[in-house]
């Protein structure tokens, strides 16, 4: 490809590795922030995920009022609100962790619901005729059943935090891989954008795996 | 003393009687069979006792207590095993206390001195599916006693074993109930299983499900280890599949 497309459009490989290491420190304390930001609000977006899945699990009522206000909230580009959050909460921690928030809820909260809402109909029975109510019928067999899609989500959640922590960045900020990703656009240097992008994606899959861990961790009945 | 009473029993689905006018008992270490084809209302009997559904007329009493369309009193084991795959087997046993409130390690501790009496010894930190089917049924009975020592209603309890694991457990089952003293119903479309087991035999049969016929074993306790080949045993099972079908093997050949 060398001499076909230039440069400062597409950075040789090398190019990239270099800026990499020259940056290295940088990067680091920026994905550091960027971090921090991707797991405080993927800790509340788990916590609010799982609130409005055993709302919406113990109340018909909540289902058909929660439901479709969830679905509606991830229609809404995160590109487009991003702005608006920093308008109204200002250049700090706040607004970045309020978008992960709203990116890493929803599949945490359909995965549970969903978890929940697919129990053995014969274990239910089972439970029932052993007198258990519902909220031991909850603990014992609804939320262990949700197990395993609730890691399926939370596998999608964490790469949605980073992510969301980025672009949140991107529209305002101080810190953070984000606001580098932003300096380094403006000054053409192609090679650290990559070097940054590269970044990004690895720190997703390391997530991922550690989730895969946890997940197998957690479920010990699994292991052959 | 009659542990168990069903008095006149019938329910009915989408306006049509399923069961109807169903009364039988269960007498203190009994063990009673309900026998039926498939679908002739034997599992809707058993909802209908255990409280699970409400039944058009009738009435349900354990140890002479009304418990009719009352759900949580009587001990009820389902088709399936349905131990639960996340817990090891001491803690799926150990769920009928721990539902009644008792904390974990009293529970561990109370169920834990009948295992070797189930014959499932040495399960107790393990999963159900590092059990065969047989310990995983083994398993399922003692979680079913755990509940309630005194009745339990059993749903085909050994109909999904193969043949030979089959064998195993109903020798296994005759040993421990010696032991344990539980009175039980249950449920079977096996004939030899019926006679094998029980003291009683009630044949369910017609549409909707109607006690055609009760039948004693007159075959004491222990049983022979040969029963199944004596010639009792051949009478007995042409006598039911004459009930059952109407006209018996031996016209077939």
């Amino acid at each position: 490809m060398a001499g076909i497309i230039p440069a400062f459009m597409l950075p040789a490989p090398t190019d990239v590795i270099k800026a990499f290491i020259e940056d290295f420190e940088l990067l680091m304390k920026n994905a550091g922030n960027t971090l921090v930001e991707a797991f405080v609000g993927l800790g509340f977006g788990i916590l609010t995920g799982f609130i409005a899945a055993v709302l919406m699990d113990l109340s018909n009522f909540a289902y058909k009022a929660l439901y479709p206000v969830l679905v509606v909230t991830q229609t809404i580009p995160t590109v487009a609100i991003a702005p608006l959050l920093v308008l109204w909460f200002g250049y700090e921690m706040l607004p970045k962790v309020i978008l992960v928030v709203i990116v890493t809820f929803f599949p945490v909260a359909v995965s549970l619901l969903d978890g929940f809402k697919s129990a053995d109909p014969d274990t239910m029975q089972l439970m029932k005729t052993m007198g258990a109510g519902r909220m031991q019928t909850f603990f014992y067999i609804k939320l262990p059943q949700a197990i395993h899609p609730f890691f399926a989500s939370l596998k999608i959640a964490v790469s949605y935090a980073v992510v969301g922590a980025v672009i949140s960045e991107w529209l305002g900020g101080f810190k953070g891989l984000g606001v580098y990703m932003t300096k380094v656009r403006k000054a053409y240097s192609f090679d650290k954008m990559f070097a940054v992008i590269f970044l990004i994606s690895a720190i997703s899959l390391i997530l991922m795996k550690i989730v895969d861990l946890i997940h197998k961790k957690c479920t010990p009945w699994e292991e052959e | 003393m009659t542990k168990l009473e069903v008095r006149n029993v019938t329910v009915s689905y989408e306006n049509k009687h399923v069961i109807e006018d169903i009364s039988l008992n269960l007498k203190e270490n009994e063990i009673v069979c309900i026998l039926g084809v498939s679908g002739v209302g034997k599992t809707t009997l058993f909802n209908a006792i255990s409280g699970l559904i409400k039944v058009d007329a009738g009435q349900v009493f354990l140890e002479g207590e009304e418990v009719t369309e009352k759900s949580g009193h009587i001990s009820y084991m389902l088709q399936k095993d349905l131990l639960l795959p996340y817990r090891t087997i001491e803690d799926n046993v150990a769920l009928p206390l721990l539902i009644k409130g008792e904390k974990k390690k009293e529970a561990r501790k109370k169920v834990e001195k009948y295992f070797a009496e189930f014959g499932i010894a040495g399960t107790q930190k393990k999963y159900p599916k590092q059990l065969s089917g047989g310990m995983r049924q083994r398993a399922a009975l003692l979680r079913t006693y755990m509940f309630s020592k005194e009745v339990a209603l059993l749903d085909e309890p050994f109909s999904a074993l193969d043949a030979f694991t089959k064998n195993e457990m109903h020798k296994w089952y005759l040993e421990v109930m010696e032991k344990i003293n539980l009175s039980t119903l249950f449920i079977t479309h096996d004939i030899d299983e019926a006679i094998l087991l029980s003291d009683r035999i009630y044949l369910l049969s017609g549409k909707p499900g109607k006690i055609a016929k009760e039948i004693v074993i007159a075959e004491k306790k222990p049983r022979r280890k040969d029963f199944n080949l004596t010639k009792e045993f051949i009478e007995y099972k042409a006598k039911i599949t004459k009930l059952l079908y109407g006209e018996s093997e031996d016209d077939n050949q």
